[in-house]
């Protein structure tokens, strides 16, 4: 993957696959690494598929018998010195919990890209589906709650242009800030 | 500042269209949106069908939405476009450029763009 925030929108695939509700993409950024941890409340796995998620001959996909997913978020997470974990349950309070962490001074840091067409691309696929996203860098934050948007829209879709046009325009001013 | 307000007015202008929309969709774009589709640079193709589509006043009888891996990944970005009586085209090797050219030859001229579907490609 060219930009982190592809392998982002990637993994946050496998959360609105897993029937979640709710998906949370947080992005907590300090001068040398970033923390990604991507929380959803969907079915969850069972052991054996968490440790076998890792594994690049593992996956859902019914075409081909290769996935690659997380093994790429994690090739990019230890190219720099970092890594991953995955916490998940199934069951009562089920749900997944991927978390990454990345070196950003390191030479094989691939760079985060365009986050916000990330978020817009969820938005657009999954309308009814929430996501709840923040990127913290040292004391400023860019923050978008789609279960704000839909209070406002009450019915109106979040794929509608009109309201993907805007949503984007409301992360990029953020952007700015931060 | 883009505001809660602004998105308030959306909502009263969008409210009464949406309910015509319902049902209509003569035309569905499908882009592949899996791991593979999504490495080979599907958001980019996705994000230009959306918006030439739209811009272009098609968003009455087109929509746009995603898939996970359509099977041919060597392919990708690969984009399926789905017609009421007509065969199902598919297109390869996508780019947003090609995008655009595809919803103003294709969806809003009606003649397939020949050479990037997947049948020019594989002859």
């Amino acid at each position: 993957m060219k930009e982190l925030s592809l392998n982002i929108l990637d993994i946050v695939e496998n959360s609105v696959k897993a029937g979640a509700a709710l998906t949370e993409i947080l992005l907590e950024e300090t001068e040398d690494k970033i923390v990604l941890t991507i929380k959803d409340d969907g079915c969850g796995m069972d052991e054996q598929m968490v440790k076998s998620v890792i594994d690049p001959f593992c996956t859902t996909r019914t075409t081909r018998k290769v996935g690659l997913g997380i093994p790429l978020l994690k090739m990019a997470a230890e190219q720099t010195g970092g890594g991953i974990d995955i916490v998940s349950k199934q069951g009562e309070n089920h749900g997944t919990i991927v978390s990454a962490v990345f070196f950003k001074n390191h030479i094989d840091f691939t760079p985060l890209g365009d986050v916000v067409s990330t978020i817009v691309t969820l938005i657009q696929g999954h309308p009814d589906t929430d996501f709840l996203f923040i990127h913290k860098k040292d004391d400023k934050e860019v923050q978008l709650d789609t279960r704000m948007l839909r209070e406002v829209l009450e019915g109106v879709p979040l794929n509608c242009y009109e309201v993907i046009k805007w949503t984007q325009d409301y992360l990029k001013e953020q952007y700015e800030g931060l | 500042m883009k505001t809660l307000a602004e998105l308030q007015a959306i909502k009263e202008k969008m409210k009464n269209k949406v309910v015509l929309r319902e049902g209509s969709g003569e035309i569905r774009i499908v882009v592949g949106m899996a791991t593979c589709g999504i490495a080979a640079g599907a958001r980019p193709v996705l994000n230009a069908f959306v918006e030439a589509v739209n811009e272009g006043g098609l968003s009455d009888k087109v929509t746009v939405s995603q898939t996970g891996c359509i099977g041919c990944c060597e392919l990708e970005p690969v984009v399926e476009v789905f017609e009421a009586d007509k065969e199902k085209v598919t297109y390869v090797k996508m780019n947003a450029e090609k995008a655009k050219e595809i919803v103003q030859k294709h969806i809003k001229g009606g003649k397939v763009v020949a050479e990037y579907t997947i049948a020019s490609y594989k002859s």
